[in-house]
């Protein structure tokens, strides 16, 4: 069970942390789990897991490709790997090692992929990514997620580690809003019905959850009841809810810190098209590369903050 | 040091592989098999007499691995794997076609007794370092070996992987090249010069012996040297692409080729006199 924050507020405490604290505590039960990077691990918070892990930690240095291909080396002895780097050089440079050697090869590999979307901000356009989503999507038996806040993250790392498989966990590296109470517990699979509507539904994952809740709620005040739905699985995707959303509402808003084509939208438009056709307003980056900025002014220019999905919404109720 | 008829028992098997590999292809038609017949002494070498497996117990938790990061060659390690009692040697006539559990680049999770999925060049290469590092992390004491085809040293990740494996003194880690000097489009000289090969894998702190790779001898002596070090190993296998039959030998047609019934007629006679010459030599051995 989940329950929501009363306020949307940001977090007091960077995901990589958590990510990191968490780690930790399943290693200490679990002599198999490693962690592997390429030379992140200073930016991702990951130095403490090396200081009491020295033996199970294999910084690579800066060659992402091999780091996955020995990632996928040590699964075979039955090692379960957990290997890092910004999400850009995990989708693009090394996607052949992932998807042969890892997920062809029926390993049991956690891709951690940072620094996702417009949380590169002042890394800029070459460090956005903004089509990890989607490449992984692509790849069969990849299980693909994006944490919400740090509370999920939390439930969900030891499920990450306890399924065999390989995953790809898309994660902030400094903080993001809280969108769930600590100790809330998830399904991966299964996407979280925030809020019942009847005008619209907006589906939305990572940092646009936040965004949709308080779109939501200024809708509600100005009488316009829409849903909400935390699609934080994008593969396996919760077919059943969206159909469910599309037949109550018939108009769906989707929105993502990523490209539309090929990410969430896509998705989303795909259980439509084949299942039931509604009306659908994409947000996220729209064919475009990402560009340096805050991270917030970032999600007001990409259209994917709270003014952006109330627009979209009263658009769709022309 | 090898016994002349132990030798002599590795070269039989050699031609074993070779005869197989090449029945195997022609059930198709067509086939890797130039890659595939340069690696026959190696295969023997490690299947018949180095390595700790089990082929009743194909996943033994501290046998040795092989990784054939020249996935390509599949047919070869296939045939191996029959002739050592994995499976049976008729599922060999059933390599690429639908539905096979042999599919032209070693597969893992399709063939038993396959260690790693290859076919992407460069990938093995770093796997073997994992699967090295691995067994290490759970104190075994079992040997990895990793084989590239000398083209496949134009891939980066290669050098990636053997920077690597220096740094963490992956000493239970030997890789073979099969220095064939061909490629498809080519020779490696026309193509990218792989230029002082001994020097390169030095500089990144590998132990390297450079020796005949048809000589099952000097195989074995090379891997027990290499077991000596503290440090990981490369055998830089001199070979000859399609060795064993004479119309694939060093063509540089040779790599994905068509084995017709009789091409297959000719390798078969080609290597039954070898194998006759062998037996010969076993006999003057076992006389005295
Ligand atoms: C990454 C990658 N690029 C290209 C290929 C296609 N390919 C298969 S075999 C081969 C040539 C390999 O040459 P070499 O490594 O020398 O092997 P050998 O000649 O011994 O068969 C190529 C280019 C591939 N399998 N993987």
């Amino acid at each position: 069970m989940y329950a929501l924050m009363d306020e949307i507020r940001e977090s007091t405490v960077d995901m990589r942390t958590v990510f990191c604290n968490v780690l930790l505590s399943l290693a200490r039960e679990n002599k198999d789990i490693c962690l592997l990077d390429a030379d992140l691990m200073g930016a991702m918070g990951t130095k403490p897991f090396l200081k009491e892990f020295p033996e199970r930690t294999f910084d690579c240095g800066i060659q992402e490709a091999n780091m996955f291909g020995v990632a996928a080396g040590l699964s075979v002895t039955g090692k379960i790997p957990f290997a890092h780097t910004f999400a850009v050089f995990a989708s693009r440079r090394a996607l052949d090692q992932i998807y042969l050697s890892c997920a062809y090869a029926g390993q049991n590999v956690k891709i951690i992929g940072s620094d996702c979307g417009i949380h590169a901000a002042l890394n800029g356009g070459t460090h956005m990514a903004i089509d990890d989503m989607g490449i992984f999507r692509a790849v069969p038996e990849m299980t693909v997620i994006e944490p919400t806040d740090n509370a999920m993250l939390e439930a969900l790392l030891p499920q990450v580690a306890a399924v065999y498989g390989c995953f790809y966990l898309r994660l902030v590296r400094r903080t993001t809003p809280d969108v769930y109470m600590p100790g809330s517990e998830f399904t991966i699979g299964k996407a979280n019905i925030l809020k019942e509507g009847e005008a619209a539904t907006i589906i939305a994952n990572g940092y646009c959850v936040s965004q949709a809740l308080l779109a939501e709620k200024r809708l509600k005040a100005e009488g316009i009841s829409v849903g909400v739905i935390d699609c934080f699985t994008l593969k396996p995707l919760d077919e059943r809810a969206i159909i469910q959303a599309a037949q109550k509402t018939g108009n769906i808003i989707t929105v993502e810190n990523h490209n539309t084509k090929n990410g969430l939208g896509s998705a989303v438009a795909e259980v439509l098209c084949e299942h039931s056709p509604a009306r659908l307003s994409r947000l996220g980056f729209i064919d475009r590369f990402g560009e340096v900025g805050k991270r917030d002014e970032l999600a007001g220019a990409m259209g994917i903050n709270a003014d952006a999905i109330y627009s979209a919404v009263k658009k769709s109720l022309e | 040091m090898l016994k002349n008829n132990e030798k002599i028992q590795l070269d039989l098997f050699a031609a074993a592989i070779r005869c197989e590999t090449l029945k195997s292809i022609a059930a198709i038609g067509i086939g890797h098999i130039g890659g595939s017949l340069s690696i026959a002494e190696l295969l023997a070498v490690l299947y018949q007499r180095v390595m700790d497996i089990d082929p009743h117990d194909p996943k033994k938790e501290d046998r040795d691995y092989f990784v054939c990061s020249k996935g390509h060659a599949g047919p070869a390690v296939y045939s191996t794997l029959a002739l050592r009692g994995y499976f049976p040697l008729q599922e060999l006539s059933t390599l690429n076609q639908l539905g096979t559990s042999l599919p032209s680049h070693c597969d893992m999770r399709k063939t038993v007794g396959i260690d790693m999925t290859t076919g992407s060049l460069g990938q093995g290469a770093s796997a073997a370092c994992g699967i090295a590092l691995g067994n290490r992390l759970k104190w075994l004491d079992n040997y990895t070996f990793a084989l590239f085809g000398d083209g496949e040293l134009q891939e980066g990740q290669i050098w990636e992987s053997m920077m690597f494996s220096a740094h963490h003194h992956l000493n239970h880690l030997i890789c073979f090249v099969d220095k064939n000097n061909l490629q498809i489009d080519g020779t490696t000289d026309e193509i990218c010069s792989l230029g002082d090969l001994k020097a390169k894998f030095q500089a990144f702190g590998i132990f390297v012996q450079e020796i005949d790779g048809h000589d099952t001898r000097e195989i074995y002596l090379a891997i027990l040297t290499a077991k000596q070090k503290n440090c990981p190993s490369v055998i830089i296998l001199n070979t000859i692409k399609g060795r064993g039959v004479s119309i694939f030998e060093n063509k540089p047609s040779n790599h994905n080729a068509e084995v017709s019934k009789e091409i297959l007629e000719l390798g078969l006679n080609e290597q039954a006199e070898i194998i006759k010459e062998l037996e010969c030599a076993a006999n003057v051995c076992a006389n005295g």
